[in-house]
């Protein structure tokens, strides 16, 4: 990595490498993760391209500072502000700062992600008024007024004990959903003589000079499928939310391939705040994170978002999608059986974990429900969803002995 | 032909423009960055806005060998890079035994030597060639799984490749490597660390009808006009599952030139509308009254520019 070294120092770098640098140190801030390493090869990018036309140098940084597609608007705002006057910005940052630090409770992880939010958020209006004092109240204003019509609240979680945190990772392990693992195209050695493995078989008769050749075998390796859980935190859902929040931090953390998304009004795509090894941490951030809790329930709309925006995303190589809703929607409807199907036809089996099935003489026949029953491969009943172990024991349970198939409960819905 | 890469960004375009590629600047500049500072390019978008064309048009104007990996789930060493030839293997030992040999190392080294060795196409890049280092097309990204993903981090570090037997082998130069993903997942920030990263969005108006003029070339410019009016106003407004990409508008426009179409009407859009949507809802959707109306839109508005 000698190249960009060089690159400072050649000729017509003089204060570019500096700005260059400050601009990245800016894109930090923003929350863009810009190391060392891309600094340089910024710097690397726009000596290349040469600073004469700025459109040029604007898609050199870009290739070289941007990975991901959400980048691109926190990427243009803060070029296009940079770049026509660095002190502007360095205002406009010492403004939003402090603000966004208050109306936080700690942790340099958030903050970044509220600066980002800040900044992005800003720029429009920053430019309307680049003289104006009193941006950073309007625009934190405006971003947590910007569906006043929903019920927002974000929630506080009661901390688990360790207890509870050996229990819940005790009722992970013996959980089995009713999906059996898939083969992959890899192999593994094997003991049973099943497929030769040559690779192996020729290691080994060398070590006897090629004299004996012993066959060694191998199998296809297996694995889960990926999963995707879709979790309703409704108003009628709202005495599980904690509970299902466990469960999902705990199977992020047990098994690679999890995405986690909850539902009321609107869709949330809550994987990364999981990722989090540590449960109270991880479900602050779900509850700074989720608005729309314990209020009505849009099952299709969200559907529909979560089809479009989604399903190509998370979707891929068989994932099993599990949806935990009680079915109560409140503009139910022709919208939500055209996005069940949709969900249905795009995975490889679908799951229904239902908690109001808890009432012995349930048949699906609120008018959402009745609408879902027909996309589902599985419906779980969940007679008593208390705990994290009576989840897991619903959704262990194989349904094929549970005496009530998938077409029993459709008959219920029509008859 | 030349097959030296290109010095500005402009020679980049218009490289591409010789393969019939119409990129806008954007892209050429960090195809430029990726040639020059001998770095991947990674491309992510929609499906069927031309990524994966640009690798075949920098083969052919660069007049360099295009060495095609096409990722899957489950893709492995042995279909990726390197496999050893088993049965010739095999064949061999029993032969050095027929003819009394019994020198283990002598035998070892025999069979794991490069007359074994079937290469896969990552060596196969790193090999060298007359022309210059070749073009290394991994398409498709997302479909692997991320063991993969991590040895290709590796190998696209250092360009080289260990295989136990034989040794490291290295590029003298290194391949130009361009890197597809429909983003079906979230290739790993490490590897993509290493790349130029590049966005390829949907192309506006005025470059789809270009682009229709270069691949196309025997459609009518009034049929390409309303198509690209009606297409970009499909991407733009309306809620479909799959909006359609620049393969799909060369398609429709391909498909309706074959039927001599000189403009489009209501039938005939209901007639086709299967080359350009692929999903059944999205077909269902538009059929019938939705599209005629769109189509009424354009033509009312193209009246009034015109």
């Amino acid at each position: 990595m000698n190249a960009p070294a060089q690159a400072i120092g050649s000729p017509g770098g003089g204060q570019l490498a500096p700005n260059v640098m400050q601009f990245c140190r800016t894109l930090r801030a923003a929350g863009l993760p810009v190391g060392p390493g891309k600094v340089l090869a910024a710097i690397e990018a726009v000596t290349t391209v040469g600073v004469e036309d700025r459109n040029d140098f604007y898609w050199a940084l870009h290739a070289a500072l941007i990975n991901r597609r959400d980048q691109r608007e926190i990427f243009d705002q803060t070029f296009h502000v940079f770049w026509r006057n660095p002190d502007l910005l360095k205002r406009a940052m010492s403004l939003l700062l402090p603000v966004a630090e208050q109306g936080l409770s700690g942790g340099g992880q958030p903050m970044q992600k509220r600066v980002a939010d800040a900044i992005s958020k800003d720029e429009p209006s920053f430019n309307e008024h680049p003289q104006s004092d009193d941006t950073p109240t309007i625009e934190l204003d405006a971003s947590l007024t910007f569906s006043a019509k929903e019920k927002l609240t974000s929630k506080d979680f009661e901390q688990m004990s360790a207890e509870e945190i050996d229990r819940a990772k005790a009722a992970i392990a013996a959980l089995r959903l009713p999906i059996p693992d898939v083969q992959t195209r890899r192999f593994q050695p094997s003991s049973r003589p099943q497929r030769i493995d040559p690779r192996r078989t020729l290691r080994q008769s060398l070590r006897g000079g090629g004299a004996v050749i012993d066959i060694a075998h191998r199998r296809k390796a297996k694995r889960p499928p990926p999963l995707v859980v879709l979790c309703d935190v409704s108003g009628s859902m709202s005495q599980y939310s904690r509970m299902l929040l466990h469960f999902l931090h705990a199977i992020s953390n047990d098994r690679d391939r999890v995405h986690s998304f909850v539902f009321g009004t609107r869709l949330t795509n809550i994987t990364r705040a999981l990722r989090h090894r540590d449960i109270d941490f991880a479900l602050q951030k779900v509850g700074q994170s989720v608005f729309d809790w314990s209020g009505g329930t849009r099952i299709g709309a969200c559907l529909h978002d979560f089809n479009k925006h989604w399903s190509r995303r998370v979707l891929t190589q068989g994932a099993v999608v599990l949806l935990i809703t009680d079915g109560l929607d409140r503009d139910a409807g022709e919208a939500l059986e055209r996005e069940m199907d949709r969900l249905h036809k795009s995975c490889r089996s679908l799951i229904w974990l239902n908690p109001l099935l808890r009432y012995a003489g349930f048949a699906p026949k609120s008018i959402g429900a009745r609408a879902m029953v027909h996309h589902v491969d599985t419906m779980l009943p969940a007679h008593n969803l208390d705990s994290l172990e009576s989840l897991v024991e619903a959704l262990s349970i194989d349904h094929r002995q549970s005496g009530v198939g998938m077409r029993d409960w459709q008959a219920m819905a029509e008859g | 032909m030349s097959s030296s890469p290109p010095n500005t960004v402009e020679e980049t375009l218009s490289l591409l423009e010789r393969g019939d590629y119409v990129a806008d600047r954007a892209l050429s500049t960090a195809l430029f960055l990726a040639l020059r500072l001998k770095r991947p390019l990674f491309l992510e978008g929609e499906a069927g806005v031309g990524k994966t064309e640009i690798a075949k048009v920098l083969a052919a104007t660069l007049n360099r060998r295009l060495v095609r990996l096409q990722c899957y789930e489950g893709l492995d060493v042995a279909s990726a890079v390197y496999e050893w030839d088993y049965p010739r293997q095999m064949l061999e030992i029993r032969m050095a035994e027929a003819a009394g040999q019994s020198d283990r190392d002598e035998i070892a080294s025999d069979i794991f030597s490069e007359r074994f060795l079937l290469r896969r196409p990552l060596l196969q890049a790193l090999e060298p060639e007359i022309n210059g280092a070749p073009i290394l097309l991994i398409d498709e990204l997302d479909r692997t799984d991320e063991p993969f993903e991590a040895f290709l981090l590796e190998v696209l570090s250092d360009y080289q490749i260990t295989i136990p037997e034989i040794g490291a082998v290295r590029a003298e130069a290194p391949p130009i490597t361009i890197i597809t993903s429909n983003r079906t997942r979230e290739i790993h920030d490490a590897l993509k660390r290493r790349c130029f990263y590049h966005w390829v969005d949907y192309p506006d108006a005025q470059r789809e009808r270009q682009i229709i003029r270069v691949r196309a070339p025997s459609a009518p410019e009034s049929l390409s006009a309303q198509v690209v009016a009606f297409v970009q106003r499909l991407r733009k407004d309306s809620d479909l599952f799959k909006a359609p990409g620049v393969a799909e508008t060369l398609d429709w426009v391909q498909a309706l030139s074959e039927l001599n179409a000189i403009e489009l009407d209501p039938r005939t859009i209901d007639d086709t509308l299967g080359t350009l949507l692929k999903y059944q809802d999205d077909i269902e959707r538009l059929k019938g009254e939705p599209a005629a109306q769109l189509l009424a839109e354009i033509r009312a508005e193209q009246a009034a520019h015109a």
